[in-house]
């Protein structure tokens, strides 16, 4: 299966990436190749530096690369603003969602769609066809309609804000969509309905990966690869059987790792 | 960090309300004192009771010292230095539009007020100001057929000196501060609104003030009156050129609402602000206010407040009328060096009196955004009840916010609620949306509309979008 997949061309590919914040070095070489269909898992200690590689290809402007390339669709991105990025298929769904008191969240998730739209030169929606299709993927994360009056994440529970992220992922039909701690502050049920919802979401041209430091969210969704990472760089790639048995050793028995390389 | 320059760059947004009109105006020479006062009465052809209250205004003025202690630190106006009528040059007596200086019309045309028959605004009535005197006031014979009286306040003082002679200076007496004072003695023209009793005003009203004249100050004076039963909206819109010499507008506006009567004032202040350092710009120190006289009478003030140097006022209620209500909705945004200080003062003075204030201020660049208000609850305001809602947000590192909320309550079966807050847009919030794929400019304004939804939705529509727009454009690029 995974060689049918590598004949078409990579989606994601992080070459060799060093990148700091306020001159403190926080990836250290971090090289990573996604192709479509593929769904890879980031584990690792906290501080390892997987939110920071998420933060990064969305291009948030707190990060400087220092050295290595981003590239996307096989074009550089490493200069694109965020939101040229996002308007191009990257989709970072945050670990912790940001509240934006008394933008209301309809509107928000009309603008944000629309400007994903606008780029695949797809029609813009107006408030009336946005309700309708944002009424459809409701469904997908078993949300209530009364959570598009409300302001952006305001006021959300941990599992609210999680789920409106993945309302965003399906709204935007990312081409690549990287999902930090997506699991983290989610009861069992809830975390069900987001894995099911980024099941359904993804399909054999999305790249999906996944940052977590749990098993759970991987047995709902099963990695083609996982990534272990510490102190910047990613120590150890296997397939999922590798993340059973981090689940079972524990982060101490990578710490090894990071002393050979 | 990289955001800084691209913030920088696109800041530069013209104030495009800055031309000057070339036109021959006739001014009178520079200066204050008694003379000029007398010639300015003399020009527009007043009633010696005027002339009377302009002279003891101006005998109340000069014992009057500037008061500073809003510490807005301006430098000294020198008040001999300001021309205290301008006038465009035109014929004596216009009966209609057509006979008004193309030049004039063409100059409210370009700031978005048509005025000639066939492109007036269809739904709102619109009295222009220019420099000293009224140009036209649209709409007057069908407004004329609902008994609704619109006209410049110079007319009023020729056809209806009894209503004139009867409330001017009743709500803002001459002595009430220094820049009302000065108001009185030399105040030029402005808006005169008389709605008669059980009439609903059938269309908004609105003045536009245009400055034009450099080294002229504005005064204008303005005074509505809603008898008995009657309301009425009405709109006022204010532009000036761009001058590197600050201009001083020093206006007084009174409003009378009777018994049952409702006056909802809406301003959209866009006066010239100066440049990024502060050089030039309007000192707009404007002292408005209100009184509900009759029982269940309610004035509504609105303002989003966006241009001058400096903005100093604090549109007020006096709430006199048995469960009479005033309320306050303000949206005043700074950027640059602007520095604005305003607010308001709601005195409950009649019983089961309400009262709302809802304040947003948003600071940008190196500016100063105070919210200043006064809410008293005088010994007969029994069962009487404000809330208050100051809101500040802030842009970048640079600029300030301050709430002074003043409270005096001699009324303990009364209620004061007062809740106040400051934000700022965070790196965080604004990654956010970019990372949705919204641009970094919509994302501000998307913010900032936002955090002032609670006053737009106050708004009459047009102005709504209008100020909407406004405070996008002003803001763009404040973000470092």
């Amino acid at each position: 299966m995974q060689s049918q997949m590598k004949e078409s061309y990579p989606i994601l590919e992080v070459e060799n990436l060093f990148a700091s914040t306020n001159n403190l070095p926080i990836l250290k070489g971090v090289s990573l190749t996604v192709y479509p269909g593929e769904i890879h898992a980031i584990m690792g200690r906290n501080g390892c530096g997987k939110s920071t590689l998420s933060k990064i290809i969305a291009g948030h402007p707190s990060y400087n690369i220092t050295n290595g390339n981003i590239k996307f669709s096989g074009e550089n991105i490493n200069s694109l603003e965020p939101e040229e990025r996002s308007q191009s298929g990257i989709f970072l769904g945050f670990q912790y969602p940001i509240e934006i008191p008394g933008v209301s969240n309809l509107e928000f998730l009309r603008v944000s769609t629309n400007a994903r739209r606008k780029f695949l030169k797809k029609e813009e929606l107006d408030t009336f066809d946005f309700e309708e299709l944002v009424k459809e993927k409701l469904e997908l994360v078993k949300m209530d309609q009364a959570f598009l009056s409300r302001s952006v994440n305001q006021g959300f529970s941990g599992g609210e804000k999680k789920r409106n992220e993945i309302l965003q992922m399906a709204l935007l039909e990312p081409k690549i969509a990287i999902l930090d701690e997506t699991d983290s502050g989610l009861d069992i049920d809830a975390l069900r309905i987001v894995a099911s919802g980024i099941k359904k979401i993804s399909n054999t041209q999305t790249g999906i990966i996944l940052i977590t430091h749990y098993q759970r969210l991987l047995d709902e969704i099963e990695p083609n690869y996982v990534h272990v990472m510490a102190d910047g760089k990613i120590i150890k790639t296997g397939g999922s059987a590798l993340a059973l048995e981090l689940e079972k050793k524990g982060y101490e028995w990578t710490d090894n790792f990071v002393k050979e390389t | 960090m990289v955001k800084e320059n691209l913030v920088k760059d696109v800041v530069k947004e013209p104030y495009k309300y800055g031309f000057v009109t070339d036109i021959e105006t006739e001014k009178i020479e520079k200066g204050l004192n008694e003379d000029i006062i007398r010639l300015i009465s003399q020009k527009k052809e007043e009633p010696k009771f005027l002339l009377d209250f302009r002279l003891k205004a101006f005998k109340k003025w000069q014992k009057m010292d500037e008061p500073d202690w809003a510490g807005l630190g301006y430098g000294q106006i020198d008040y001999q230095d300001i021309i205290y009528y301008s006038a465009p040059k035109q014929k004596e007596k216009i009966s209609s539009l057509d006979e008004v200086d193309p030049k004039l019309l063409e100059t409210f045309d370009k700031l978005g007020i048509p005025l000639t028959e066939q492109k007036k605004l269809t739904n709102v009535a619109v009295d222009a100001v220019f420099d000293s005197v009224s140009i036209a006031t649209t709409f007057r014979e069908e407004l004329a057929e609902h008994g609704v009286i619109f006209c410049s306040i110079s007319e009023a003082v020729k056809n209806h000196s009894d209503l004139i002679e009867r409330y001017l200076g009743t709500v803002v007496p001459a002595s009430d501060n220094y820049f009302a004072a000065l108001n009185s003695a030399v105040f030029s023209d402005g808006s005169f609104v008389y709605i008669p009793k059980g009439v609903t005003c059938p269309m908004d009203l609105s003045s536009y003030f245009r400055i034009n004249s450099g080294d002229s100050g504005q005064f204008e004076r303005t005074l509505i009156i809603a008898e008995e039963s009657s309301s009425v909206s009405y709109l006022e819109g204010c532009t000036a050129p761009m001058f590197d010499t600050n201009t001083l507008h020093a206006a007084v506006v009174e409003l009378i609402a009777l018994d049952d009567a409702s006056i909802k004032y809406s301003t959209v202040q866009n006066w010239y602000a100066g440049d990024e350092e502060g050089v030039g710009g309007i000192f707009n120190f404007v002292t408005k206010r209100g009184k509900c006289l009759g029982k269940r009478s309610k004035i509504s003030w609105s303002q989003v407040e966006t241009g001058s140097a400096i903005t100093w006022k604090y549109p007020s209620c006096l709430l006199l009328g048995e469960e009479s209500v005033g309320e306050f909705y303000s949206v005043a945004l700074t950027n640059n060096l602007q520095k604005a200080d305003t607010g308001t003062k709601m005195i409950h003075i009649g019983p089961k009196t309400k009262s709302t204030i809802v304040s947003k201020g948003i600071s940008a660049g190196n500016s100063i955004n105070s919210y200043r208000g006064l809410v008293k609850m005088g010994t007969k305001a029994k069962g009487s009840r404000n809330y208050s809602q100051c809101d500040s947000m802030l842009i970048g590192d640079q600029a300030a916010a301050n709430t002074f909320p003043y409270i005096k309550s001699q009324q303990p079966n009364s209620e004061i609620e007062h809740e106040a807050s400051t934000c700022r847009i965070s790196e965080d919030q604004l990654f956010y949306l970019q990372s949705r794929g919204i641009e970094f400019e919509e994302a501000i304004s998307m913010m900032v509309s936002g955090f002032c939804r609670d006053v737009f939705n106050q708004l009459p529509m047009e102005f709504a979008a209008e100020a909407d727009k406004l405070l996008a454009l002003k803001l763009e690029g404040s973000v470092g």
